[in-house]
């Protein structure tokens, strides 16, 4: 049981992920260089949070080209599962394996902080650990969070019980509280939050494992 | 092969809240400029492409500003394009 992090130009949550599964759960783990193609005998893939590619022309816009993301998109399409976290999940809206795009916060602010998120679906088993409707703590950091999509794109994730989770408190404007989605199968799963920094009591909350753990569920 | 010079203009979809667009009308108010109902913020791209006749141009741009320069989910984008020598005073 093995799972992949990608690593972007610009990645700046790579090792924090590293530190978090290997570190703190246990889990083997190896990096996975942009431009690699080879996802051999991993379980599941992370896409880390950071600034790939500086950001540049829009949030995840040119990571969308890397070699190792047509390979991912094999791997999803087998039933892999990923994780996109922070800009992982820009990147799997501009790739299209989730649907929505990422916009900038409301107010214009880069927000640092740990915000309450409510667990909105038990669809998939990325949230097994969790009950339905949970309050749960998780740190953002982010400029451009705010999750827009149209109102059929909305509606279809009602409908297909894809928003995972939500902000309690909504910091940035996202449409419907949105904080996290899953694809319609289940296997992937993208979220602005992050888990990885959330792994140890010493940090301030553990609320992260639970997810993390998820990348190994069957 | 004939040079071409395009402007590709992406901007916000009126339906997406551009919030820098409303801090720099904010700002507009502030230096005294009056009546400004609309401000939005987009990009705008100057390429200079080779192709063999502008419908080959087109095709390439068009591709190019749909799947790279725009995200249509959230973006519009607009195709200016013209031989070089019409355009070389930009």
């Amino acid at each position: 049981m093995t799972i992949g992090i990608v690593v972007f130009p610009g990645s700046n949550c790579d090792r924090d992920v590293f530190w978090a599964t290997k570190g703190c759960l246990g889990i083997p783990t190896r990096f996975l260089w942009h431009e690699s193609t080879d996802l051999e005998n991993l379980d599941a893939i992370v896409l880390p949070g950071g600034f790939s590619y500086g950001d540049y022309l829009r949030c995840g816009a040119i990571a969308r080209f890397a070699p190792v993301l047509s390979s991912l998109i094999e791997f999803v399409n087998n039933g892999g599962k990923v994780l996109g976290i922070c800009n992982g999940f820009q990147i799997l809206t501009e790739l299209g394996l989730l649907q929505g795009a990422l916009t900038r916060n409301k107010d214009l602010l880069f927000i640092c902080e740990t915000v309450p998120l409510l667990v909105s679906s038990k669809r998939t088993k990325w949230f097994a650990n969790f009950q339905y409707g949970e309050e749960i703590s998780l740190p953002i950091a982010h400029g451009e969070g705010r999750y827009q999509c149209s109102s059929d794109v909305l509606k279809k994730l009602e409908d297909d019980d894809s928003i995972a989770l939500r902000y309690s408190k909504n910091p940035n404007g996202s449409i419907n509280d949105i904080a996290g989605i899953t694809n319609k199968a289940g296997n992937v799963l993208g979220m602005m939050p992050h888990p990885e920094r959330a792994c140890d009591k010493k940090l301030g909350g553990i609320d992260g494992r639970g997810i993390l753990e998820a990348l190994l569920g069957n | 092969m004939p040079n071409f010079h395009a402007k590709v203009q992406v901007s916000l979809r009126t339906s997406v809240l551009d919030p820098a667009g409303e801090a720099t009308k904010s700002a507009a108010s502030k230096l005294g400029i009056k009546g400004i109902s609309k401000l939005r913020i987009g990009k705008a791209i100057d390429i200079d492409i080779e192709a063999s006749d502008l419908n080959e141009a087109k095709s390439q741009l068009e591709l190019l500003s749909d799947r790279l320069l725009a995200n249509p989910v959230i973006e519009d984008w607009t195709l200016d394009l013209n031989p070089a020598s019409l355009s070389s005073s930009n």
